[in-house]
């Protein structure tokens, strides 16, 4: 079949098996946006209103489903539009595949009308990327693209399509295989070495496992939550990590690192068997890397090579995918028929069950301002803990993931690696492409929201019933509470003046508005924006200025030197 | 301590940026770097000298490995392995100067590949260390310009870097 480059690119896409794809057009993208309305069948396009929202969204499709997100982009300012969301992307291991248009390949170099360096820009922050230079090349090209982004650790992966190769004309057919002989992601794990790991996980007396966001994308929570049952010892998970095994199972000890629980660090800084599964050691976690986790013996499960022993040593390194590893380790357990020391493991717990009973979650309710643990902790208690929750970056996100118990993987969606503001709404949208009926929420502040506010536009065009909870202090909190702790209460550029009305704002785009400021009103007042199935609800709650993220482990403390109040 | 790492890339626009890039993105060093096509011609060898611990070395090998365009890498220096590089240095010959330099190319085995009524042009291929020798053996006022390759190496015996 003769086509252009640009239909090549959209049948392409169907043939994948893309459903949607978010973007924006501009000149050097316009014959695949003509090829977008001729040729495609299936594909939804989804216009937003700023590029870096595109990516948002389309990883928040990701997140939610494992399925690649995918984004369609002009040249120059539309590329680098996109930078911010492909780094946050990258970061915290996304597969996506962005697609940017390029000047004519006559003009590459000449400093063009919109032309940048798409390629050389990206090149940090991406999987791979590709500039395609012959229309022959471009559905290979495709393939790979994909191939890379979606096996071994996924990650985004850019596109780069010149003008005149998408109007230039070739022969298509689907490419059913691919293969790279430079990328051959593992597959499996080591048997022997997943032996070994099993037995030190049996010779354990005071274990613990600490997982991270692997787990998620791995599909890896089934075979874990069998493995951590089966063995009965407490678990720990990263930001990233929540909802691969349910929060409110009594083994689960809360999340660790810098906001964790007291209970979740003091395990990790006292444990002699750490079982590291799809977690990387980020300095958010670990703190102070010459005091972490002094007396464990550390087994690590990565699909990346290059993350073992980066940041911490270890001493079981088991390179491969966590569902196959995990399943193998359960298989392997079963086999031995041999039980953990229930006489060790049993001190472990009441050891944990002291440090929990610090209950270091626990805030102070008597005041008149609502506080905003409590606003999450109603907002979880009217969806029944059962929406996906988007959040966008600093103290509300933190407050998000303490107090919405996430029981289930791909629900909790936040830019940990990162740290992005301007994340959480557009990610929503992504989210709510996909489940449609779903309850989504994007938990945000009044610093983040506005850094992609114009996407309100796009959740009316698009009739997105996302419900938006912005923890309202008036103050970027996160700035302001380090401002407090560790400059002298200067509070430097943190306090958010002359903001918007919230309100009428989201009433000007046609959507509902509604603020709470009484704790008391505070419970009716959700449940009735909640009630509002179909509409997009920006619920503006007021919170207490001063409150703060508690526990905390201070920059360059170790896990054990948490401040608690 | 000094590595020499060795890979073979594809041979595409852009492929030694990337290593390049990761270099100077995760903060290591480079100390040499050269890089030309092999007899495959969808291929480039290129070498890098960088100087690091062994944490820091297996590092740099797992996140080369981790590039697309990287095919294959391997670390000379952990084992039996040729190391070459080539210098050409161009020195004031005047005077007694131009018995003197004779000699001493003769004694490092290197050649004099120019000669004007003023200057003498040597081409010397060794290890990295005989190069800084023979320039240590100079003085520098006398050195002109200095060209050198950067190392590059082979593994001894019959194994071999291939796909």
């Amino acid at each position: 079949m003769e086509l252009t480059g640009a239909q090549i690119l959209i049948h392409f896409l169907e043939d994948e098996g893309v459903e949607h794809i978010w973007g924006y057009p501009g000149g050097a993208a316009l014959p695949i946006y003509d090829a977008l309305d001729t040729d495609a069948k299936e594909l939804k396009h989804i216009l937003v209103r700023h590029e870096q929202a595109a990516v948002h969204a389309a990883d928040g499709y990701a997140r939610s489903t494992g399925k690649p997100g995918v984004v369609l982009v002009t040249s120059g300012p539309g590329a680098t539009n996109t930078v911010t969301g492909i780094a946050t992307a990258h970061m915290d291991s996304t597969p996506m595949i962005v697609i940017t248009g390029q000047v004519a390949t006559d003009m590459i170099g000449l400093d063009a009308f919109q032309e940048v360096d798409t390629v050389g820009i990206t090149r940090p922050i991406v999987k791979h990327n590709f500039l395609v230079k012959d229309v022959n090349d471009l559905a290979m090209t495709l393939k790979k693209a994909f191939y890379i982004a979606t096996t071994g650790r996924p990650g985004p992966v850019v596109i780069d399509i010149p003008k005149d190769v998408q109007n230039a004309t070739s022969t298509y057919e689907y490419p059913q295989e691919v293969e790279l002989r430079s990328y051959l992601p593992v597959v499996k794990g080591h048997t022997g070495q997943i032996k070994k790991a099993v037995e030190m996980m049996l010779s354990a007396e005071r274990p613990i496992f600490y997982t991270g966001g692997g787990v998620v994308m791995g599909e890896g929570s089934e075979e874990l939550v069998k493995l951590v049952k089966s063995l009965g010892y407490p678990i720990t998970q990263t930001l990233m990590g929540l909802g691969a095994f349910p929060a409110d199972d009594k083994q689960n000890i809360g999340m660790l690192g810098m906001h964790g629980t007291y209970e979740a660090n003091l395990a990790m800084h006292h444990c002699d068997v750490l079982i590291a599964i799809g977690s990387r050691f980020d300095d958010r976690v670990t703190g102070n890397i010459a005091k972490f986790c002094p007396t464990a013996k550390i087994i690590h499960v990565d699909i990346d090579p290059a993350s073992i022993s980066k940041n911490v040593v270890v001493d079981i390194p088991i390179v491969g995918p966590v569902q196959q590893v995990v399943q193998e380790m359960n298989t392997q357990l079963a086999k031995l028929n041999k039980k953990p020391n229930s006489e060790a493991l049993q001190a472990w717990w009441s050891q944990i069950d002291e440090w929990r009973n610090v209950d270091c979650l626990k805030y102070d309710t008597s005041g008149s301002k609502i506080k905003p643990q409590a606003a999450v902790q109603a907002v979880w208690e009217v969806t029944k803990g059962d929406a996906y929750v988007t959040a966008d970056v600093g103290q509300h996100q933190m407050f998000a993931a303490q107090y919405y118990t996430f029981n289930k993987p791909r629900r909790w969606i936040n830019s940990g690696g990162l740290g992005t503001m301007g994340f959480g709404l557009p990610a929503a949208m992504g989210v709510q492409m996909a489940y449609p009926d779903a309850t989504v929420l994007c938990i945000t502040g009044e610093g983040s929201i506005q850094m992609n506010i114009q996407e309100l536009s796009t959740c009316m065009q698009y009739g997105l019933p996302i419900k938006v909870v912005c923890l309202n202090n008036g103050f970027l909190g996160m700035v302001r509470q380090w401002q407090e702790f560790f400059y002298d209460r200067r509070y430097s550029m943190s306090y958010m003046d002359s903001l918007p009305d919230f309100v009428k704002l989201t009433e000007a785009y046609g959507h509902v508005g509604v603020r709470i400021d009484d704790p008391k009103t505070m419970k009716k007042q959700l449940e009735e924006a909640f009630a509002l199935k179909d509409k997009f609800v920006f619920i503006d709650i007021i919170t207490d200025q001063q409150e703060n993220v508690y526990p905390m482990i201070p920059a360059g403390a170790g896990q054990n030197e948490m401040i608690l109040v | 301590m000094k590595h020499i790492i060795s890979m073979l890339i594809e041979n595409e626009s852009g492929a030694l940026s990337r290593v390049s890039g990761l270099f100077s993105a995760r903060g290591y060093n480079i100390h040499a770097l050269t890089v030309a096509p092999t007899e495959d011609e969808s291929l480039s060898r290129l070498t890098l000298v960088t100087i690091g611990t062994a944490h820091q070395i297996e590092q740099i090998v797992k996140h080369l490995n981790r590039l697309i365009d990287v095919v294959k890498v391997i670390d000379l220096t952990e084992g039996p392995h040729i190391e070459r590089e080539l210098m050409l240095i161009k020195l004031s010959a005047t005077g007694e100067f131009r018995e003197e330099f004779v000699r001493l190319t003769d004694i490092f085995r290197g050649t004099i590949v120019d000669v004007t009524a003023t200057t003498y042009t040597v081409q010397m291929i060794g290890e990295t260390q005989k190069l800084d020798a023979y320039i240590a053996a100079i003085d520098p006022a006398l050195i002109l310009e200095t060209v050198r390759s950067g190392a590059m190496g082979i593994m001894r015996g019959e194994k071999c870097l291939q796909i």
